[in-house]
C-alpha cells in the first residue's frame, strides 16, 4: 500500500554550503533545488554525480543519491548509472576544470546522446587549487599560471556539444532568473543535455581580473555562438537504443557449446606436432584450426597456438597444432613432426626447426623453398606441375589437405566434417571444391616417402 | 565423453555470462579484444549492455557507475590499459565496488609487444593504485579454469565488494585447447547482498542515514550489504575519505578505521580466497611453482620427470593476491629446493621467498634455496627448461 506523500519542499539537506562569499556555486545549487522542487522527482530515483574541485563538494548538500568520483570522469560514471538503470534521473555537476581533463568524455556522451544532464559550473579558472587557468579562461585573462595574460583560446563547450549530438544546450549566467526553467527543461530532455553556466570565482578570478557580474554578463552577450537555448534536437537516447537492440536479440542462444563428438578413428599413438607457416591474410589460422577439429572428431586431443605480428594482412602467420591420444597441457612446440612452409614471410620464424627435424618428420613446401635443407622427408607441392590453381587464400587449406592425404595422419572424412561443422556454408563449399585439385597434387608425389 | 575445441577468451566470456554479468565496457586492445567482441555480441541476448568506450578510463568508469545502478560488471584490457585503469581501481576499492577486471598480459614495458606473451603485470595489479590497498587476483592455467575462475572472480567480488582481477595472457586467451564438457566446474556464484529496506521509519524517503549507514563496519572486517541507486535507501558513493554516512571527513579516527576496513576485510579472510593445486610427492625435496600459462609447461615437465622415476612436487598457484600463505607453507614443508618459473624477472618469487623466510625463522629451520626460471623475451618457458635447471642443480 502506498501512502500519498506531501510535496517535497526542498531537496537540500540541512548542511550549509562551504563556498566563499559571493561564489556562484551556491547560487546555482539553489536554482537546481528550485528545479527539482518543480519536478518533484523521487529522491531515490535521482542521482547527483559530482566531479572534483569546489563543485565536487556540492553533492553533499542534497538529500538525493550521490556519486562523488574522480576528476573529469563524472560523465563516465553517470553514463554507467544511466545504462544500468534508465529510470534514474542522473545529474552531473562539474566545473570548467572537469571539462578540461574530461572533455573527451563530455564530447562522447553528447555524441552517444546518453540521457544525462550536465551542469558546467564555469568560473573560468581552478578555484580549489589556487586560481590556475582552465580550458575556459578567456584569452588575455590573468590567472596564477598566466600572469602575462592567457595566450590560449577558451573552449566553447556549449558549441562543441551542440555540434556533436547533444539534445539540449543552454548557456547563461548563474544570475539568470530563468535558469531554473532551463534546468527543468534540460532534466526533462530524453537525451544528453548540457548547461554552460558562467559564474564568479570570488577567491581568484574576480580579484585577479577586476571581474564582476556586469563584465560577466557583457562577455556572455558577445560570445560568438550566442547565449540562451543554443540547441534543441530529438534523436534516439542511447540507453533506450541499446535496450531496444537487446530486446531484438532476446532468446537467441548465448555462446552455446560446440561439441565435437568422436565419429572417426585416427592412427595417432603419440603426440604429433604440426606447424603451418604462411603469410598473414592467407587464412593460415582458420585452416590450421581444421586439423585440430578433425583430430577431436577422431577422438584425439588437440591444441593450437598462433604467432603473428600486430599487422593484420601482412607479415607472417604461424600456427602450431598438437594432436595427441592423451590430454595436452603445454601448447608449445620444441620440434615439429610436420612442418608446412608456404610463404617467404614465415621462413625466418621456422627456419630454426629445419636442422632439428629428423628423418621420420615431414617438410611440406612450395617449389620456391625446395632448396632448404633438412633431414626430414621433403614433399614439394608443385601446383604448376600438377596443372592446378594455387590461390593465396586457399594455399593454407590446400597444403593442409595435401599433407593429411599424403601422410594419412587423420582420416580425410574427419577433415571434410571439420570444414562442414566449423566454416560458414559458402566458405566451406569453396574450400571443399579445391579438394579435387589437392588430389591431383598429391597424385604427383613420389609414393616412396608416404 | 564429448569435447569441444575452444580458446580462453570464449571460456572467460561464458564464465562471465553464466555468473550473471550483465554489463561490460572496455576499449579495444590486443590481446584482450576477443573478450570485448564476445561480450558485445552476447550480452544483448541476455538483456545486458556492452559498450565500446572512448578509452580505458571511460570503460572502467562506466563499469563502476553501472554497479551502483544495479549491474554486475566486467571489463578487460591489457597492461597499457591497466595503467589507465589505475586511478579508477582505487575508486573501486574506496567505493567498495564489486567488479571483475580481466588483465590479458602482454609484453611490456609501455606498448611493448602487443602479440607477445608475458607475465609482467603480477606486482603491478597488486600495487597499481595510490594508497596501497588490497585487491584479489586469480590466475587460471587452463581453458577450463578460465571458465571456473571467472565465475569465482564474480563470486569473490560480491563477497568482498572489491575489484577482482583475472590474470591471463595472450597464450591463454587465443590458444585453442580441447576440453571435456563435463570437466567445466560450475563454481557457485553468490547473489549480491543488497541492503534490505529500513523498518519503522516515518517516511523512508528521508533521513536515510538514520536507517542505513553505508560505511559503518562492525567489526572492522565486516562487509556491508550494498545499497544500489534506485533502491529503498538514499545512498552516497564517494571516492574521498568519508564517515559512516558517506560524507567527507578528515577525522583521523574515522578515516583510519575506514582504511583499516579496506585492508582487513580481505587480509583477514584469505582462507576464503586461497586457491591452488598442490601435487606433493613423498620424498621429493624439490618443489616447482608456477601459475598461468607457465604452469602448463611445469605440469608437462613434472610428468616427464616422474615417468623417469624422479621425485618432484609441484604447486600451481591459482589465487595470486592475497598471497596464499597457508597453501605455500603446506607446499614448502620439507622442501630443500624451490624453482619458481615466470615470464618476468621473479615478481612472484619474492613473495615466495618472504613466506619461506618467515617459515624458517618461525620453525628455526634452514630456508630452502629458491631459484627463478625466468624468460622475458616473449618466448614460452619450455618443459625441458624445468628439467635442465633441476638436473643442473642436482649433485
Amino acid at each position: 500500500m502506498t501512502t500519498p506523500l506531501k510535496p517535497i519542499e526542498s531537496y537540500r539537506n540541512e548542511r550549509k554550503y562551504p563556498f566563499c562569499p559571493g561564489c556562484g556555486h551556491g547560487i546555482i545549487l539553489d536554482k537546481l533545488n528550485e528545479a527539482l522542487k518543480r519536478l518533484q522527482f523521487d529522491p531515490h530515483k535521482t542521482v547527483i554525480v559530482s566531479d572534483i574541485g569546489c563543485v565536487g563538494l556540492s553533492d553533499q548538500y542534497f538529500a538525493t543519491n550521490a556519486f562523488h568520483g574522480l576528476h573529469g570522469r563524472s560523465v563516465t560514471y553517470a553514463t554507467g548509472i544511466k545504462l544500468a538503470n534508465p529510470e534514474l534521473n542522473v545529474i552531473v555537476l562539474m566545473g570548467d576544470g572537469g571539462v578540461g581533463i574530461g572533455g573527451h568524455h563530455v564530447l562522447n556522451a553528447a555524441r552517444r546522446n546518453i540521457g544525462i544532464t550536465v551542469l558546467v559550473f564555469n568560473n573560468m579558472n581552478f578555484g580549489m587549487t589556487g586560481g590556475e587557468h582552465s580550458v575556459t579562461t578567456p584569452n588575455g585573462a590573468h590567472t596564477a599560471t598566466t600572469p602575462q595574460g592567457n595566450p590560449e583560446q577558451p573552449l566553447d563547450i556549449a558549441a562543441t556539444v551542440t555540434n556533436n549530438g547533444a539534445s539540449y544546450v543552454w548557456r547563461g549566467s548563474a544570475f539568470d532568473k530563468t535558469l531554473p526553467d532551463h534546468l527543468v527543461e534540460a532534466i526533462q530532455t530524453d537525451g544528453f543535455a548540457l548547461l554552460d553556466i558562467w559564474e564568479l570565482c570570488t577567491a581568484y578570478f574576480v580579484p585577479n581580473n577586476d571581474f564582476n557580474k556586469r563584465l560577466l554578463e557583457g562577455m556572455l552577450s558577445q560570445v560568438k555562438s550566442g547565449s540562451g537555448v543554443l540547441h534543441r534536437a530529438e534523436r534516439p537516447e542511447y540507453a533506450q537504443a541499446l535496450y531496444q537492440f537487446a530486446a531484438k536479440q532476446a532468446g537467441k542462444p548465448v555462446l552455446p557449446h560446440k561439441p565435437l563428438p568422436q565419429k572417426f578413428a585416427a592412427a595417432v599413438d603419440r603426440k604429433m606436432h604440426v606447424v603451418v607457416a604462411g603469410a598473414a591474410g592467407g587464412k593460415v589460422r582458420s585452416a590450421a584450426r581444421l586439423i585440430g577439429v578433425a583430430g577431436v572428431l577422431s577422438g584425439l586431443w588437440a591444441t593450437q597456438r598462433d604467432d603473428y605480428p600486430t599487422t593484420v594482412k601482412s607479415g607472417h602467420s604461424v600456427s602450431e597444432v598438437i594432436l595427441s591420444p592423451g590430454e595436452i597441457r603445454f601448447t608449445g612446440i620444441e620440434r615439429p613432426d610436420v612442418l608446412i612452409l608456404l610463404a617467404p614471410e614465415a621462413v625466418r620464424k621456422v627456419a630454426h626447426y629445419l636442422p632439428q627435424m629428423t628423418a621420420d618428420a615431414w617438410f611440406f613446401v612450395t617449389p620456391e623453398f625446395a632448396h632448404l635443407e633438412t633431414s626430414a622427408k621433403k614433399v614439394i607441392l608443385d601446383a604448376k606441375a600438377a596443372g592446378v590453381r594455387w590461390p593465396k587464400l586457399s594455399a593454407g587449406f590446400m597444403a593442409i589437405a595435401a599433407m593429411l592425404l599424403h601422410t594419412g595422419l587423420l582420416p580425410m572424412e574427419a577433415f571434410v566434417e571439420a570444414v562442414k561443422t566449423t566454416q560458414r556454408p559458402a566458405i566451406a563449399e569453396k574450400n571443399l571444391a579445391t579438394l579435387t585439385d589437392v588430389e591431383k597434387l598429391v597424385a604427383l608425389l613420389p609414393k616412396d616417402n608416404a | 565423453m564429448t569435447r569441444e575445441y575452444i580458446d580462453g577468451a570464449t571460456a572467460i566470456a561464458r564464465g562471465a555470462l553464466d555468473a550473471g554479468c550483465n554489463f561490460y565496457a572496455g576499449y579495444p586492445i590486443t590481446p584482450a579484444t576477443p573478450i570485448l567482441l564476445h561480450m558485445a555480441r552476447e550480452l544483448p541476448k541476455v538483456g545486458g549492455i556492452a559498450v565500446e568506450a572512448e578509452d580505458e578510463i571511460a570503460g572502467i568508469g562506466m563499469c563502476i557507475g553501472s554497479v551502483m545502478g544495479g549491474a554486475r560488471a566486467m571489463t578487460a584490457t591489457s597492461g597499457p590499459g591497466i595503467s589507465l585503469y589505475s586511478e579508477n581501481i582505487g575508486l573501486a576499492i574506496m567505493g567498495e565496488t564489486p567488479l571483475v577486471i580481466i588483465d590479458v598480459q602482454r609484453m611490456g614495458p609501455a606498448t611493448g609487444g602487443a602479440t607477445t606473451s608475458a607475465q609482467g603485470d603480477i606486482q603491478f595489479i597488486r600495487w597499481g593504485t595510490s594508497g596501497g590497498y588490497p585487491i584479489i587476483a586469480l590466475a587460471p592455467s587452463s581453458v577450463a579454469e578460465c571458465y571456473s575462475l571467472t565465475r569465482k572472480a564474480f563470486d569473490l567480488a560480491e563477497r568482498f565488494r572489491c575489484p577482482v582481477f583475472l590474470v591471463v595472457d595472450k597464450e591463454m586467451i587465443s590458444s585453442l585447447a580441447t576440453v571435456e564438457l563435463m570437466t567445466y566446474e560450475e563454481v557457485p556464484v553468490r547473489e549480491r547482498n543488497i541492503a534490505p529496506p529500513a523498518r519503522g521509519t516515518r517516511d523512508p524517503r528521508w533521513r536515510p542515514e538514520e536507517t542505513y549507514l553505508p560505511y559503518s563496519f562492525e567489526p572492522v572486517d565486516a562487509v556491508q550489504p550494498l545499497a544500489q541507486f534506485g533502491g529503498p535507501h538514499i545512498v552516497r558513493f564517494t571516492t574521498s575519505s568519508h564517515d559512516e554516512h558517506g560524507f567527507l571527513t578528515k577525522d583521523a579516527t574515522k578515516v583510519g578505521r575506514l582504511n583499516r576496513h579496506l585492508d582487513s576485510k580481505i587480509s583477514q579472510h584469505n582462507d576464503e580466497i586461497e586457491m591452488g593445486r598442490l601435487d606433493r610427492q613423498d620424498g621429493a625435496d624439490t618443489l616447482f611453482i608456477a601459475y598461468g600459462t607457465t604452469a602448463r609447461a611445469m605440469e608437462e615437465a613434472l610428468s616427464t620427470a616422474r615417468a623417469e622415476g624422479h621425485r618432484v612436487s609441484a604447486l600451481v598457484v591459482q589465487s595470486l593476491w592475497p598471497v596464499p600463505e597457508r597453501l605455500l607453507n603446506e607446499a614448502l614443508r620439507g622442501v630443500r629446493r624451490v624453482i619458481v618459473a615466470e615470464q618476468n624477472l621473479g615478481q612472484y618469487r619474492r613473495e615466495i621467498e618472504l613466506v619461506a623466510l618467515r617459515n624458517a625463522v618461525r620453525n628455526e629451520t634452514p630456508p630452502p634455496s629458491i631459484e627463478g626460471l625466468n624468460r622475458i623475451g616473449g618466448e614460452q618457458i619450455m618443459p625441458e627448461e624445468f628439467l635442465a635447471q633441476w638436473e643442473g642443480g642436482v649433485a
